[in-house]
């Protein structure tokens, strides 16, 4: 299998290449900048990269699977309040809470998503969505635990051991880590039998199905890796906000990760980064427009998706004519040849 | 190899198939044949385990589970779907590594499943890098055929392989089907374009109306106005 250093340096020999990889590049070099410049813009890449953990996780379920989820935000307050609670109250260190809380949300991804997979498109959308709102209301009722809508506060930072990223541009080098696996992973299940598997049943079950695939057993466990990436970016954002209330994992959550998946690329493995960056510093872009920011701002998604349906990920049809041959850096067409080359 | 006894299937209210009895033997091209809604597409869906059907279905001996496809692929017995399924976002090597999806993507055993597809399809090596979306319907049938073959299937059901597709591929693709089912390969053929299918079949059933109207020897058919009776019988 061709490895994503030699996949990136192949792609990037073209010039034409740069250009297409050209918003996943400027997201790069916007996160950067955050790190050199510091300041407000440090929190605003803070909250895109933990956003774009999250909408990984979608990318996985959504866009390789082709299945529907408004529920994702669940994951991420199950493992958020988990975290939260097990740190202020009971004075856990930040990984092991972290872990914990992951935990949960796996338990529930794999507890829900066996009976609710079984449903398909809109139906399994409402289904999802009920998960979430049932989530919610858990998080403000259950005052105990979560403190309802007061919420919780003190939460301590990422941090191993005795080491703390306490610094806003320590955490944002930690995020910065964080996505770069998070991406990697991405690439590397893209790449799998597991990731052909999703992609496939996505296109027709029923073809998957007549070649063997396990379309019941896939389908959740796509549910619960992505629930794991959803969950990881709950925790991240306790940790770092240091705040926790059922605000935080509302729908707001959803409507976000769904804007950042399309805006960004869906099915493309950069795609999160992409739209969770440009989400995040697009209003900013904006401000200066004061009362008529959030006007332009939803005129310049809707010029996005109509100009460029499959996200800033795909924009290299606008001047190629033709559909992508590699809308995904994760493609290795090369695969084939390989297995050919190396019969003996 | 394959034995078809008394399967039926509904659809609702509406019987898309009743009672049928179908053998497909070692070596054997069999065809069915027979007009739109007749009941062919349903057929090999149930065969497959994709539709809900009742009655039985061995192969090689054993029986066949009614709703698992997966288990039945695994079994050997490996479909390529009307309107060809192939996954149109992936590029032709990723579709064929589908097909050897039970044995994993890499391997000597691969490589060798691989060679034999190109070289029954050559058209697919020069494309193995192209999405499988932006092929010709023609080459899509054939990445269809070749998928299924990297299955390595001990029997090959087709659904309507001819479907929108120019003669000069149609014959192409149908004497390559020929070829592979005198090395052995069982195939079951689902076909509306009877005079094609019986050029290759050792034998075929016709089906109207969801049940077998006829069983026929190709060649002891002397014209087709006596395989249009079945047709609306």
């Amino acid at each position: 299998m061709t490895s994503l250093p030699a996949t990136i340096f192949r792609e990037l020999r073209d010039p034409l290449n740069l250009v297409r990889h050209l918003p996943t590049l400027l997201a790069v070099g916007l996160v950067l900048y955050a790190i050199v410049a510091g300041g407000y813009v440090v929190a605003l890449a803070g909250f895109a990269l933990i956003y774009a953990v999250f909408v990984t996780g979608l990318n996985i379920f959504m866009g390789l699977g082709g299945q529907a989820s408004f529920g994702h935000n669940a994951f991420a307050a199950i493992s958020g309040y988990t975290s939260a609670v097990l740190t202020t109250s009971y004075g856990w260190e930040t990984l092991p809470a972290m872990g914990v809380g992951v935990l949960g949300a796996v338990t529930l991804a794999v507890i829900i998503g066996y009976p609710t997979l079984r449903l398909k498109g809109h139906y399994l959308a409402m289904a999802t969505l009920a998960i979430g709102l049932i989530v919610y209301e858990i998080a403000v009722q259950w005052q105990s635990v979560t403190q309802g809508y007061t919420g919780i506060s003190g939460i301590p930072p990422l941090g191993i051991g005795k080491w703390e990223a306490a610094s806003d541009r320590a955490q944002l080098i930690v995020l910065s880590l964080i996505v770069i696996l998070a991406m990697l992973s991405a690439w590397r299940i893209r790449n799998s039998r597991f990731g052909r598997a999703l992609v496939a049943f996505s296109g027709s079950e029923d073809a998957a199905r007549a070649l063997g695939i396990d379309v019941a057993r896939y389908k959740l466990a796509a549910f619960v890796v992505s629930a794991v990436y959803a969950a990881i970016a709950g925790s991240l954002l306790v940790h770092i906000v240091g705040f926790v209330s059922p605000e935080v994992f509302g729908m707001s959550m959803v409507i976000a990760g769904f804007t950042m998946l399309y805006v960004g690329g869906i099915g493309a493995v950069v795609g999160p980064l992409v739209g969770a960056v440009m989400i995040n510093l697009l209003p900013e872009t904006f401000r200066g427009l004061k009362e008529y920011q959030d006007i332009i701002y939803g005129v310049a998604l809707i010029m996005i998706l109509i100009y460029a349906p499959g996200g800033f990920a795909s924009m290299s049809t606008l001047w190629r004519g033709a559909p992508s041959e590699d809308d995904t850096i994760a493609r290795d067409p090369g695969l084939a040849v390989n297995a050919l080359e190396a019969k003996p | 190899m394959l034995d078809v006894k008394q399967l039926s299937a509904r659809y609702g209210h509406v019987e898309a198939l009743h009672l049928i009895d179908l053998t497909v033997g070692a070596n054997e091209l069999v065809a069915v044949l027979g007009p739109n809604g007749a009941g062919k597409s349903t057929l090999l869906r149930s065969i497959m385990g994709l539709t809900s059907s009742s009655g039985r279905v061995t192969f090689a001996g054993t029986a066949l589970p009614r709703r698992s496809a997966s288990a039945i692929a695994r079994r050997g017995v490996v479909l390529v779907p009307e309107g060809r399924g192939i996954f149109a976002p992936m590029t032709v090597a990723e579709n064929l590594q589908l097909g050897a999806y039970q044995i994993g993507g890499g391997g000597a055993e691969f490589a060798a499943r691989l060679q034999h597809v190109l070289s029954l399809f050559p058209r697919l090596k020069e494309r193995l890098s192209q999405t499988a979306g932006s092929m010709s319907g023609g080459e899509q049938q054939m990445l269809a055929v070749g998928r299924a073959l990297m299955a390595k299937p001990k029997l090959l059901m087709l659904d309507e392989p001819s479907l929108g597709l120019a003669p000069k591929v149609v014959a192409e693709i149908m004497e390559t089907l020929g070829r592979l089912n005198a090395e052995g390969l069982p195939i079951l053929l689902v076909e509306q374009k009877a005079p094609l299918a019986l050029k290759f079949a050792h034998r075929a059933y016709v089906i109207a109306n969801g049940r077998v109207a006829a069983e026929v020897n190709p060649r002891e058919i002397k014209s087709y106005d006596e395989l249009a009776r079945y047709y609306f019988s």
